[in-house]
C-alpha cells in the first residue's frame, strides 16, 4: 500500500539503525509522547532492533489513559440516566471508573453508543429529538477540531439535545510537568506528529530552550520513528537542544490554523486533572461561556462525585515515564486487558496495553514466572 | 314500525388479511400459518427426502463407504450477522458455510444439516426467501441436505430480523486425526488466502465505515478445498477456520492445544490492499478481524508443499500461502516476526475490537 508500505520498508529502517548506532557514544533516554507511538513501537518490534544504548519510556499521551476518574464517574453517571443516549469513541467503553464501566452501563440498559466521529452523534441527537445525546469530548489537541466542529454544528442547527462531556488535555503542560519534576530522567522527546500537525511546533520552542531538552516531531511508522530517535539522539551527542521536524510530510511549525481557529472559538484554557499525574494548572481546554449551553457537566447534575482509584495501580508513574510497566506488581497478573485496574492496560495506545498484547520474549517470559 | 331494518349486502364477516408479506405473530403459532409460510418459504428450496416425510426426525444413512467405521463429526452454530445482507453473502449463506466449515475442521465430509429459524414480527416475507434461496445454493455447492427445521417468532424488538441456527453432521474417515492439539515442532502453518475480508465487509454492511468500499466478504463452503488438501497432505495435523477473532486468537488456540509455540513472518500473511486500508483508517488490525471462508493448515514439513499447491488450485484457495512454523518454544505463545524485522507477541483479542481514538 503506497505511502505506508514505504515507511514500513526493513532496509530503510535498517539503515536508519545501522546510523544510530554508528553515532551512539553513551546511554540516553527518550520519551515518546503518544500512546500511538508506544503502539506503534511494540507492534513493530522497533524497541528491540535499537542499539542498548537508547531507552524508550513512554509518555503521558494516551487520552483515554489521563482522562480523570471524577470525568470517567461523570459520564457514567450521565450514561446510567434515562433518557440519555452517551456517545463515546469505543477505547472508552471498558476504562474502570471507581466501580464500574460503560459497558456494564450499557449491559444494564443504558444507551451506551461508539461512534467513529462526534458528527455521528450531532446526526443521532438531530435522529432523537426526544433523547438527550452526550458525547464525551476526550483527547488531546488531536480530537479536539472534530469534536468543536460538533459543537459549532449543534449550535447551528439549533440542537437543544446535544450537549458534550469535555475532557480536553494538551501535551505542551504535561512536558513541563515531566521536565520540572526532581525525578525527571528524560533526556529527549519524540513529539507527537498528529498533535504537531493540528498545533504546529512553535510551542514547543520554549520547553526545549528551558530545560535544554531536544525535541523532534515525529511521526508513526516504524521508519518515522527510528528517524525521530536518530535526530533526536544526533542532537544529544552534539549537546544541542533544538526543535526539529522529521514529519514535514504532515506538519508545518505554524500547524493547521484554520483548525487551531475553531478549536479557540469553542475552546479555553482550563486546569485538568490527569488522571495517575494529578492537578496540572491550565493543561487542558473547556468549553467558553458561550458555549456553555453545549456543556454536560451543567445540563446534568454530576457535581457530588466521589471517586477511589485503585491502590496497587502505578499508572501515574508508568505515565510519567518513572516506571515501566513489567515494573507493576500486578502487571499480567492481577491486571490484564480483560481486568484491567488502571486505563493504560484498556487502550491499544496505553503502554501497559502494548506491552502485554505485544512485549517481547523476555517479557512473556518473565510474566510466565510470575 | 320504522324502516330501519338493515340491509344484508350478503356475508358482511371482514376476511382476515392474509400476511404474505411480514411476519405476524400467526407465523408461529404451529398451525395453518405457519404450514403455508413453509410451504411457500421454505420447502421450495430447501426439500431433502427426510423434510418431505413430515416426520419432528429425520432418519439418514451413513455413506455407503463408511461401512460402519470411522466417527461422526457434528457441531452447531448460532447466525446472528446484522444485517442479513451484506457484500459478498447474506446470513443464509453464512449459516450453511459457518457449520459445513465447523465439521470439515475435523477432516469429516459433511453430510446433513439442520436449520432452525427465529423470526422476529414485521421480517419481510421477501427477505426470508432471498435468504432461504441463498442457503440453497450454499448447501448445494457444499454437497449437503438440510434434513430438518424449525421455525419460531418472537415479538418485535426481540429479535434482530433473523436468526438462524444450523447443526451439521459429517463422517470422519477412520484413521484421520486431526484437531487444534495436533500441531507439532517442525511443522508447518498455512493459510487458504487474504485476512480480514469478512469482518470489513460486515462493517462496510452497516455503514460504520464512513467511506465506500468494494469489500467482498469471503463466506464460502470449504468442504471441497479440505478434501482436496487432505488427499495431497494426507498427514495434515490442524486444520482451523479462523472466524470471530480472527488469525490471531485462532492460532493462539493451537499454541494452547498443543503446547507449542507459532512463529510467523507478517509479510508473508494475505492481506487485501483494501482491507488494509480500510484497518489503517480505523485501527484495526486485521488478524483479528473475522473470516467465513479461510482456514488454517499446519502440515508436516514434508507436506507442505503438496499442501498448499492443493489449496492454490481451488478457487478459494487462490491467493494461500505459507505463513509460519511450529516449534516447541515458547509454549502456548504465538510470535510474529515483523515487517521490519522486530519479534513480537500476537495475543489473542481481549474483548469486542474497538476503534483506536487517535
Amino acid at each position: 500500500m503506497r505511502y505506508v508500505d514505504e515507511f514500513r520498508d526493513a532496509g530503510l529502517v535498517k539503515g536508519v539503525l545501522d546510523e544510530i548506532r554508528h553515532i551512539v557514544t553513551r546511554p540516553w533516554v527518550l520519551m515518546e509522547i503518544c500512546g500511538g507511538q508506544t503502539h506503534s513501537i511494540m507492534q513493530s518490534g522497533l524497541d528491540q532492533l535499537l542499539p542498548r544504548e537508547i531507552e524508550l519510556v513512554h509518555g503521558p499521551g494516551c487520552p483515554v489513559c489521563v482522562t480523570s476518574l471524577e470525568l470517567i464517574d461523570k459520564a457514567l453517571a450521565i450514561a446510567s440516566q434515562p433518557g440519555v443516549i452517551f456517545c463515546s469513541f469505543g477505547d472508552m467503553l471498558r476504562v474502570p471508573g471507581s466501580q464500574q464501566d460503560l459497558y456494564s452501563i450499557r449491559a444494564r440498559g443504558g444507551q451506551v453508543k461508539v461512534v467513529y466521529s462526534p458528527l455521528d452523534a450531532v446526526r443521532i441527537a438531530q435522529e432523537n429529538p426526544d433523547k438527550q445525546v452526550v458525547f464525551f469530548a476526550i483527547g488531546f489537541e488531536t480530537t479536539a477540531p472534530p469534536n468543536v466542529t460538533s459543537v459549532i454544528q449543534a449550535k447551528a442547527l439549533g440542537l437543544k439535545n446535544y450537549s458534550v462531556l469535555v475532557s480536553h488535555v494538551c501535551v505542551p503542560p504535561a512536558m513541563h510537568a515531566i521536565l520540572g519534576s526532581p525525578q525527571n530522567r528524560v533526556q529527549g522527546f519524540l513529539a507527537a506528529g498528529h498533535v504537531c500537525a493540528v498545533m504546529g511546533y512553535w510551542e514547543y520552542l520554549p520547553i526545549a530552550g528551558k530545560y535544554h531538552v531536544p525535541i523532534t516531531v515525529t511521526g508513526f511508522e516504524p521508519l518515522d520513528l527510528a528517524q525521530g530517535i536518530l535526530m533526536t539522539v544526533r542532537q544529544l551527542e552534539a549537546g544541542i537542544y533544538e526543535v526539529q521536524n522529521a514529519y514535514t510530510r504532515a506538519v508545518s511549525q505554524e500547524g493547521n490554523r484554520t483548525a487551531q481557529a475553531m478549536i479557540f472559538k469553542v475552546l479555553q484554557p482550563v486546569d485538568r486533572n490527569w488522571r495517575g499525574i494529578g492537578l496540572i494548572p491550565m493543561s487542558g481546554w473547556g468549553l467558553r461561556p458561550e458555549y456553555a449551553d453545549f456543556d454536560a457537566e451543567k445540563r446534568f447534575d454530576v457535581s457530588a462525585i466521589q471517586t477511589r482509584e485503585n491502590e496497587i495501580c502505578i499508572a501515574g508513574q508508568i505515565l510519567q515515564g518513572l516506571k515501566k510497566p513489567v515494573q507493576c506488581p500486578a502487571f499480567g497478573t492481577l491486571c490484564t486487558p480483560q481486568t484491567p485496574l488502571g486505563a493504560p492496560m484498556v487502550s491499544s495506545e496505553g503502554a501497559c496495553n502494548a506491552y502485554f498484547r505485544f512485549g517481547n520474549l523476555e517479557l512473556s517470559k518473565k510474566n510466565e514466572t510470575r | 314500525m320504522t324502516n330501519s331494518f338493515p340491509t344484508f349486502e350478503g356475508a358482511y364477516c371482514p376476511v382476515p388479511l392474509r400476511h404474505n408479506d411480514q411476519i405476524v405473530m400467526g407465523h408461529g403459532s404451529g398451525g395453518r400459518m405457519t404450514s403455508e409460510l413453509i410451504q411457500r418459504v421454505f420447502t421450495p428450496f430447501l426439500s431433502s427426502p427426510p423434510l418431505l416425510e413430515g416426520n419432528d426426525f429425520a432418519r439418514v444413512s451413513l455413506p455407503f463407504e463408511a461401512g460402519m467405521k470411522g466417527h461422526l463429526s457434528i457441531s452447531t452454530d448460532s447466525h446472528i450477522v446484522s444485517p442479513i445482507f451484506f457484500r459478498g453473502g447474506d446470513i443464509g449463506r453464512l449459516s450453511i458455510c459457518g457449520t459445513v466449515n465447523d465439521v470439515c475442521m475435523a477432516g469429516a465430509i459433511p453430510l446433513y444439516l439442520t436449520a432452525g429459524f427465529i423470526l422476529e414480527e414485521g421480517l419481510p416475507v421477501e427477505f426470508i426467501e432471498i435468504v432461504v434461496q441463498s442457503m440453497q445454493a450454499a448447501a448445494q455447492e457444499a454437497g449437503v441436505q438440510v434434513i430438518a427445521g424449525d421455525t419460531k417468532v418472537v415479538e418485535k424488538g426481540k429479535a434482530d430480523g433473523l436468526f438462524i441456527n444450523t447443526a451439521g453432521v459429517g463422517w470422519i474417515p477412520e484413521d484421520r486425526i486431526i484437531g487444534g492439539e495436533q500441531a507439532r515442532p517442525g511443522d508447518v502453518v498455512l493459510i487458504s488466502g487474504t485476512m480480514g475480508d469478512h469482518g470489513i465487509a460486515v462493517l462496510a454492511a452497516r455503514g460504520d465505515l464512513g467511506f465506500e468500499t468494494g469489500i467482498a466478504s469471503d463466506v464460502a463452503p470449504l468442504n471441497h478445498l479440505i478434501h482436496a488438501v487432505l488427499a495431497a497432505a494426507p498427514h495434515t495435523h490442524v486444520l482451523r477456520d479462523p472466524t470471530r477473532g480472527g488469525l490471531a486468537t485462532t492460532l493462539n488456540e493451537i499454541a494452547v492445544q498443543s503446547n507449542a509455540g507459532i512463529w510467523l513472518e507478517e509479510k508473508t500473511i494475505p492481506i487485501q490492499p483494501e482491507v488494509r486500508a480500510a484497518c489503517e483508517m480505523l485501527g484495526f488490525d486485521p488478524f483479528y478481524i473475522a473470516n467465513e471462508g479461510k482456514v488454517i493448515v499446519i502440515v508436516p514439513p514434508d507436506e507442505a508443499d503438496a499442501a498448499l499447491k492443493a489449496m492454490c488450485s481451488n478457487r478459494y484457495g487462490e491467493m494461500a500461502a505459507r505463513i509460519g512454523t511450529v516449534k516447541a518454544d515458547p509454549a502456548g505463545r504465538v510470535l510474529l516476526k515483523t515487517s521490519i524485522g522486530g519479534t513480537r507477541i500476537m495475543d489473542v483479542l481481549a474483548g469486542e475490537m474497538l476503534p483506536r481514538i487517535c
